[in-house]
């Protein structure tokens, strides 16, 4: 097997030895990680959990003077920020089970569930289970294109993905609904690949969690607030669009920006342990940015890591991160990174151009990762 | 209470109201219990005894049984289980634990150096059969054995506070007289009530001097020992914790006279690692679904599905914790990284775990 990679002067080839090298490298750094979980860990998630729950209790406390503007607005960014913490440095990464060797109950990833309506198990089955394991390989990673979407040159086009701004529009702002319909696959559905009684329980458990976060953001609360009902609707309504803009945003810079990879299921059967770590690599982007930034995405900034090692607690990505990108720079492979502004236009700009049938658009050349497995060197040509 | 609970639990959603008190202070929850450490003595050499107040989802417990602890320990929760040694009858929320620091043992070392006033730890309540039964029987012997004191001297004690009126011998072994914890009260108790009789012996030759004491018998537990301290055994209920070798000279006795059914016995051992990993050996037993087989060394997923069972998986190599279930007890190995384990009560991936001897998995 080679992994052959186009670097700025030409053609990079790794040879079995060197992929098998590349990944004992990383399971190495893994093991010293690892080793080195504590107290230091739990402080810090602890200190999050703290953090996001003080402002939970902020954001709804305000809402009660939310007749008036500043205070109502201060409310939305409290609440919202809340949920976003909650969903991300917390929710996301507690269930990976990140911090399942605290052994704590309350940050489990069996027991877990975030501030969203979609249920934590059906979550962890399309993410941690489909997504994951198949990153980025085309008819396995569902979260190529949601089921909606064209996010990748491999997605043949149909008239149907004219509306891809659209779709990415409504996606971002309705953000939690539509994490929630993952697991789903609705497009199977339609396609006649899953039968409708497959959905029952999913739907049965949707409709428990949904219904107890609408209960509690649209009537408990508002309620609680007595003659502000509307204005507390209006706000906590206002506090989960921002987590849906925010979270959509990162979550979308993490494997769709310029220069990441996507793969055939031919290309990626039977791989070895070097070579799926190639792939996590590839197939993921990092956003550079202020500890603050890194927290508030939940770590998901360090998507390269997060996908080489999903279940290390997500506060140890940034000091894992230079030896990865060391590793990367060592082998000739890409590691994709960028501020927030680059990767986030560059989604946009491939949902844009992706709307339109492959004649119509010019593409630039593409800089990108050619990855050759199963394969003799000479077939293509080296 | 509980309706009252669930409303506001409704406005915290989807997280447990206990999680949002904890924060406040731990030993504030709705739903979980917890206990704070009162008061910490550290009289017998070598072991701790801590009095703790639980919170008020405490149900107390019966003469005998256990209670788990768990404490925090460099960012992880171990949990262990220690019987606690007052009366049953006590009516507040103050539990007394007294644990011996065992050599290696993480636990009883750390709160041997550890427990302080204020420091507060999660419990879960009181259970095992191994507890003196309603009504109380017309005789009682308790048999212990170093650190396996600690719940026959619950049924002592509580003995005591209830007034009983027939035969009790409590009859301990220790290494010496100044390792025996609580003596003082043990005596104190033994000279205030002629129906209770107090022993105790020394693992040494009969006659030696140890500290004042002169030993008797051979310093072991045997038949003569037995007939001399409780010659009415026979009509009595045995209750025996303590080490192996203490546990086996009983279990004999009492078959040999045919009276296995008057003897109670809990197991005071811990699970050791076995020599070679590399063997499968041993039973597998999910004991949520009550099955057992024999250990085939394969993953205990794929062993899981071997039985029948369909346990919840993903990934199959260690990625998605899809498949985490609980080790009950004994020991598994981590395919990937070759490390044993031999802790009770945690979370696994079965997916990459192999059985090492005896494992129970709540599947």
């Amino acid at each position: 097997m080679t992994i052959l990679t186009e670097g700025k002067d030409g053609p990079v080839i790794l040879t079995p030895e060197q992929v098998e090298e590349f990944g004992q490298a990383l399971d190495a750094l893994r093991a010293r990680i690892d080793a080195d979980l504590g107290e230091r860990d739990r402080d810090y998630i602890y200190k999050i959990i703290k953090t996001q729950r003080g402002l939970e209790i902020a954001g709804r406390g305000l809402m009660y003077l939310g007749f008036l503007p500043p205070f109502w607005l201060a409310g939305v960014a409290a609440l919202g920020v809340s949920k976003i913490l909650d969903n991300m440095e917390i929710g996301h990464n507690v269930m990976h089970g990140q911090y399942d060797w605290m052994r704590e109950r309350g940050i489990n990833s069996r027991e877990f569930d975030w501030d969203t309506v979609c249920p934590a198990d059906q979550w962890k089955h399309s993410h941690n289970y489909m997504h994951h394991t198949y990153t980025n390989i085309h008819d396995m990673d569902r979260d190529i294109g949601y089921g909606i979407l064209r996010i990748d040159e491999g997605q043949k086009w149909n008239p149907y993905y004219l509306g891809n701004p659209v779709y990415a529009f409504l996606l971002m702002v309705l953000f939690e609904w539509g994490v929630m319909m993952h697991d789903l696959e609705a497009d199977n559905i339609i396609k006649g690949k899953r039968k409708w009684s497959d959905l029952k329980p999913l739907l049965k458990g949707q409709a428990r969690k949904a219904g107890k976060q609408v209960l509690k953001d649209y009537v408990v609360f508002p309620a609680l607030t007595g003659p502000l009902f509307v204005h507390t609707l209006a706000g906590n309504a206002a506090a989960n669009v921002v987590r849906n803009l925010w979270t959509f945003s990162i979550i979308f810079c993490g494997h769709f920006p310029a220069g990441v990879q996507t793969f055939t299921k031919e290309e990626t059967e039977v791989e070895t342990r070097g070579e799926w770590y190639v792939r996590q690599m590839l197939g993921s982007a990092n956003i550079t940015g202020s500890r603050l930034f890194h927290i508030m995405s939940g770590n998901l900034s360090h998507q390269i890591e997060h996908h080489l090692f999903p279940d290390l607690p997500a506060n140890r990505y940034p000091e894992m991160a230079p030896e990865v990108k060391a590793l990367a720079e060592k082998y000739g492979l890409p590691y994709n990174t960028g501020r927030f502004s680059k990767q986030i236009g560059s989604v946009w700009a491939k949902i844009f151009a992706l709307a339109l049938p492959d004649s119509l658009v010019k593409r630039a050349p593409k800089p990108g990762v050619i990855v050759m497995r199963n394969r003799k060197a000479t077939e293509v040509g080296v | 209470m509980v309706g009252l609970i669930d409303l506001v639990q409704t406005l915290t959603t989807p997280h447990p109201l206990d999680r949002y008190l904890e924060l406040v202070s731990p030993a504030l929850t709705a739903r979980e219990l917890r206990a704070e450490v009162t008061h910490v003595s550290h009289a017998v050499p070598g072991s701790v005894t801590l009095t703790l107040r639980a919170s008020r989802q405490w149900r107390g417990h019966a003469a005998g049984q256990y209670v788990q602890i768990g404490v925090s320990i460099n960012g992880v929760r171990h949990t262990r289980c220690y019987s606690p040694i007052d009366p049953e009858s006590r009516g507040d929320r103050y539990i007394q634990l007294t644990v011996k620091a065992h050599p290696g043992g993480l636990v009883s070392n750390y709160l041997h150096e550890h427990a302080k006033p204020g420091m507060v730890v999660d419990l879960a309540p009181a259970s095992g059969v191994f507890a003196l039964p309603e009504p109380r029987p017309e005789k009682v012997l308790l048999v212990s054995g170093g650190s396996g004191i600690t719940p026959v001297l619950s049924m002592l004690r509580t003995l005591d506070a209830e007034d009983y009126a027939g035969q009790v011998t409590f009859l301990h072994y220790a290494r010496q007289p100044e390792m025996v914890p609580h003596r003082a009260e043990l005596t104190a108790i033994a000279t205030r009530r002629p129906n209770f009789r107090v022993e105790y012996r020394y693992p040494v030759e009969p006659g030696t001097v140890v500290n004042g004491e002169t030993s008797t018998g051979s310093g072991f537990f045997d038949y003569d020992e037995l007939e001399r301290v409780a010659p009415w055994f026979a009509d009595a209920q045995t209750f025996v914790c303590g080490p192996p070798p203490l546990m086996r000279a009983v279990q004999t006795i009492f078959d040999a006279e045919g009276l296995q059914d008057r003897v109670h016995s809990e197991e005071f051992t811990l699970t050791t690692v076995p020599a070679d990993p590399a063997e499968a050996t041993g039973t597998v037993t999910f004991s949520g679904s009550a099955v057992a087989a024999e250990n085939t060394g394969a993953p205990l997923l794929e062993q899981a599905e071997a039985v029948g069972l369909t346990p919840e998986y993903g990934c199959r190599m260690g990625i998605c914790f899809s498949c985490t279930a609980t080790k009950v007890s004994g020991c598994t190995r981590n395919l990937r990284t070759g490390e044993l384990d031999a802790d009770p009560d945690k979370q696994i991936q079965i997916c990459v775990n192999t059985a090492v001897g005896d494992v129970d998995i709540a599947l």
